[in-house]
């Protein structure tokens, strides 16, 4: 089990690493608005979804990582 | 460097031998006014102390005052206030039975003195890729963390010795991370959290002579959130505490709400006749990191805090790993 949850331990840490890449490299940069008159805090607000949207994402790809980590070697 | 090696001598050692040296008398003081708590895991009626706390906030109190008298910075002063309001929820809590929504809505409040006093970047640093920009979500992310460092530390607070021990790796971990970042001042303030956490684990260690309570558990993870951002290493902090998350999570998606603990039903740990440790086959009961430990063979409760311990070297050393990925740009 040690090592299960190493490995539950280590994808975490994965995925952090994955979605900081997501979250700097492709949805830092996109102007979503181009330079239109809108107020800043549009565009802010509309990736703070994006961001939210991709945090349900990973805790729904973790969710599934828990189980075929561990729904195998358990009975409850 | 020296300019920072003075205040580290003396915040440490504030921190480490006030909570040292007054632990036992607030043991003492305790038990006679009978604020003690059975220890569920031992053979027969052992009452501990309770709540370590009290001890916990002196310790970290005495050692960010002597800090800030040295360095003037509202940061250390925002780490302070939300530590003490911390604290002060989990005291209550301690005192009283509140609901499972209290603790995440007032820890959000507690963590308002950093916005106040502006000691936060709405940059989020990332390891490899560099830091984007979140003016909005950072103020969501502010009034999140607290909640998450604080009652994560909270439900990972039940065997003799985890939260303190715990605590002592990950602000051991965190500090060794700001030092990499060059980020001293706010190092020596998560320094004297693992002091403190240190010295409360001597007392707290099995077998447990005082328990750390809500509000030694929420100053300690309170704490640790408020370093985590004014460092600006929220992504460091939250590896560092990786076993405590994945234990959150495992209760939270097998329980599909926030409920206190008391308010559950189906028990997911029991003993053996020669009172180990083992995890129950119980559908209603929670699944948390010291089932999943359990799953495949009974174990005495130190072994199972050991286990717990080297979970929390592990992610020790991957934000350590992570501090020097931050100095990585691709």
């Amino acid at each position: 089990m040690r090592f299960a949850l190493v490995g539950f331990l280590f994808v975490m840490w994965i995925l952090m690493l994955i979605g900081g890449g997501i979250i700097v490299a492709v949805l830092g940069p996109i102007s979503l608005l181009g330079d239109s008159s809108f107020p800043w805090f549009v565009s802010s607000g509309i990736k703070a979804a994006f961001a939210i949207s991709l945090v349900i994402i990973w805790i729904f790809i973790l969710f599934k990582v828990k189980n075929w980590i561990f729904t195998k070697e358990l009975n409850f | 460097m020296t300019e920072i090696i003075i205040p580290a001598i003396f915040s440490c050692i504030s921190s480490f031998f006030t909570v040292y040296f007054v632990t036992p008398p607030l043991i003492r003081l305790l038990i006679k006014k009978n604020f003690t708590v059975r220890d569920v895991n031992k053979k027969g009626e052992v009452m501990v102390a309770r709540p370590g706390g009290l001890v916990i906030i002196l310790g970290i109190m005495s050692s960010e005052i002597i800090l800030y008298a040295f360095f003037q910075n509202p940061e250390i002063l925002s780490i302070m206030s939300v530590t003490f309001l911390s604290f002060l929820i989990g005291y209550v809590d301690d005192r009283k039975v509140l609901g499972g929504w209290f603790k995440p809505i007032a820890l959000a409040l507690a963590a308002t003195p950093i916005i106040f006093l502006g000691t936060y970047d709405s940059n989020l640093a990332f390891p490899i890729f560099g830091v984007v920009n979140i003016p909005i979500l950072y103020f969501a992310i502010i009034l999140l963390m607290i909640p998450i460092t604080g009652n994560t530390i909270n439900s990972i607070d039940v065997l003799n010795g985890v939260a303190s021990g715990f605590m002592v790796v990950a602000s051991f971990a965190l500090s060794a991370a700001l030092f990499i970042l060059g980020n001293y001042e706010i190092m020596l303030t998560s320094l004297t959290l693992g002091f403190v956490s240190l010295a409360f684990y001597k007392f707290h260690k099995i077998p447990s002579k005082i328990f750390p309570g809500d509000s030694g558990a929420l100053a300690l993870g309170g704490m640790y959130g408020a370093i985590a951002i004014v460092g600006h290493v929220e992504i460091i902090a939250a590896v560092a505490l990786l076993p405590a998350v994945v234990n959150s999570f495992l209760f939270l998606s097998s329980m599909k709400k926030i409920v206190e603990h008391r308010q559950i039903k189906g028990k997911p740990v029991e003993h053996t006749e020669d009172l180990k440790l083992k995890a129950t086959l119980d559908k209603t009961a929670p699944i948390t990191l010291v089932r999943l430990i359990l799953a495949k063979s009974p174990m005495t409760e130190k072994q199972v805090v050991n286990e717990i311990l080297k979970l929390a070297i592990f992610s020790g050393m991957l934000a350590v790993v992570t501090a020097f990925l931050m100095r990585v740009e691709l």
